[in-house]
């Protein structure tokens, strides 16, 4: 949240009105998604929407806080999209029930609810589903399934059994696999010429949804909702590790332009590293937060065994944010490198 | 020994000082072992068994050993003792004890026996730290068998998986339907941590409660020391 100097302006900065705008942010994805992939990615924010607004509600009488302040503040809507977005469109019903209740009753209220958590609860629950269900966590359709709505509902609530065919691997698992299947001998760009799973700079289809996160988080940044220090660190510390990795030899990896534009880089860089309970404070902060989690994301999703490191990387990072916003607080203003 | 003394004991083992939730010792085996229900319990009663023996010896001879090396006495004391229950393990029931592994030699250095003699037997009668060992050792069976027990339960929707292994002839339980995917984060390390931390939250919780309803003041909690 941002602190100015003053005069200071009335402007109304409630909770609800910054987690209404980030829900505003996320609809161009969304868009995206439904277009590319169906509606339902509709249904599945559905579920995890209702999953987390009961979970919220209940843990909420548990620990006699007042309902309707708390369930209307929107943070939990927001958690509930953020677990949809970022678990795979086909996933079935349970696994999304089971990230979102991990998510509002471990993540968030365990640890003393809203403004508590240390820990990002969206990314809990993506964290915990793919250590605890790693298969059906890495099974992402490919963008032209040509499945109709109903084929993919069936598939969502167990009516369908879940064949290979419709469930393809990540531009990312795709190309570290046949990086490891080539030995050395294949190089990005044929593997990337070869295989339909890849577009134009990285995954065909879901590179639009990467833009639609950019546009969203730009205009979030606009609205001053989020501060750049967070997502263009976040962002240059995985460019400037990719492309020096790239520079040294780019047949066996790939270009910076890829990895920022596959799998969760761009969500994770304006919606995930900027939350601003279980992500850094201050400005400094901000950037050694953001730049660190970028390239630690980098190193888990191509060195590491899943096939994204952006949630792993922030859950490790927002152990480290207490210790790194101790030592980056600004001077107190007339008090000359003087710190509080 | 009173009738009273005998009742702190027994509250002191399994509630009030309980190894796992409240002093948080030998946290290595805990997390290592309870993936089930009956690894969990084995072992504890395996240590009960050595906490027993060990309060009794170290009680009788603590006026023969020299204050200043008690400790590797004790060492020595407790290790010839985990010795044999090794070595009974191995030849009684050899399939448990492949599961079960390092863990049963590693009960030497597990701090709650260590710490039990150190902090009762070397100042009270062989009786009393008998029922000490025992008692302290039942705090542990219980919280490391519900500890198991969840696990086993939320990660694989089963009860009493490796019966067979102690009782030949028992079958385990299968609670969940058959298709029940698994939770394999219960059964990992983080899982044991998680569950553990909310069986803490729930003692304290239960404890809490009970100090509102007495209207007294709720007690000082006990300064915990991680260890292993």
């Amino acid at each position: 949240m941002n602190f100015t100097s003053p005069p200071y302006l009335t402007q109304n900065v409630s909770v609800q009105r910054i987690m209404l705008k980030v829900l505003a942010a996320l609809v161009p994805a969304i868009a995206a998604y439904v277009y590319l992939v169906g509606p339902v990615i509709l249904v599945q924010i559905g579920i995890a929407s209702v999953a987390c607004l009961l979970a919220e509600a209940a843990l909420l009488k548990l620990r006699d806080k007042p309902l309707a302040l708390f369930l209307g503040d929107g943070s939990a809507l927001v958690t509930a999209w953020l677990i949809a977005l970022s678990f795979p469109p086909l996933a079935p019903w349970w696994l999304v029930v089971v990230g979102s209740l991990f998510a509002i009753v471990i993540a968030k209220h365990l640890y003393g609810g809203l403004g508590q958590n240390p820990f990002n609860p969206a990314m809990i629950a993506f964290a915990v589903c793919i250590v605890s269900f790693p298969a059906l966590m890495s099974q992402w359709p490919p963008v032209d399934m040509g499945a109709g709505v109903g084929e993919q509902l069936a598939l969502v609530f167990g009516h369908a059994p879940r064949i290979d065919a419709m469930n393809g691997a990540t531009p990312l698992d795709a190309l570290k696999t046949a990086l490891k299947l080539g030995e050395g001998h294949t190089s990005v760009g044929t593997i990337m010429a070869d295989a339909a799973v890849f577009g134009r700079v990285a995954g065909r289809g879901w590179e639009w949804v990467a833009a639609a996160y950019l546009f969203g988080g730009l205009w979030l940044w606009q609205q001053k909702v989020i501060s750049w220090h967070a997502p263009l660190s976040f962002i240059a510390g995985m460019a400037v590790l990719a492309g020096s990795l790239w520079l040294w030899d780019p047949q066996q990896f790939a270009s910076p332009l890829f990895h920022l534009f596959s799998g969760g880089t761009l969500l994770g860089a304006f919606f995930i590293v900027t939350d601003p309970v279980s992500g850094c404070t201050t400005p400094k902060g901000k950037l050694i937060f953001g730049g660190l989690a970028g390239a630690l994301a980098y190193v888990i999703r191509v060195f590491g065994g899943y096939p994204d490191g952006v949630a792993f990387a922030v859950l490790l990072l927002n152990i480290g944010v207490p210790l790194i916003d101790l030592y980056t607080q600004p001077a107190i203003f007339g008090m000359k490198g003087r710190k509080p | 020994m009173t009738r009273n003394e005998l009742r702190q004991i027994i509250a002191n083992g399994v509630w009030k000082q309980n190894t796992s939730l409240v002093q948080i010792l030998g946290l290595c085996p805990l997390l290592a072992v309870t993936t089930n229900l009956v690894n969990g319990a084995m072992l504890s009663l395996a240590t009960i068994v050595v906490m027993a023996m060990s309060g009794a010896a170290i009680a009788s001879l603590r006026n023969l050993i020299p204050h200043e090396i008690r400790i590797p006495v004790f060492i020595l004391i407790v290790a010839a003792l985990v010795t044999i229950v090794d070595l009974l393990f191995n030849a009684n029931l050899h399939d448990l004890y492949l599961v079960l592994g390092i863990f049963i030699p590693l009960i030497v250095t597990n701090c709650i026996v260590l710490a039990r003699v150190e902090a009762y037997a070397a100042k009270n009668p062989p009786l009393q730290s008998i029922f000490d060992g025992i008692f302290m050792g039942t705090g542990m069976l219980w919280t490391l068998s519900l500890l198991g027990g969840l696990r086993e339960l939320i990660g694989r929707g089963t009860l009493f998986s490796g019966i067979d292994m102690v009782f030949p002839g028992l079958q385990p339980l299968q609670l969940l339907p058959d298709d029940y995917p698994g939770l394999l984060l219960a059964m990992l390390p983080p899982g044991a941590f998680i569950v553990l931390g909310c069986l803490i939250a729930w003692k304290n919780w239960v404890e809490a409660r009970a100090a509102a309803r007495n209207q007294r003041r709720t007690p000082e909690p006990v300064s915990a020391a991680g260890c292993h």
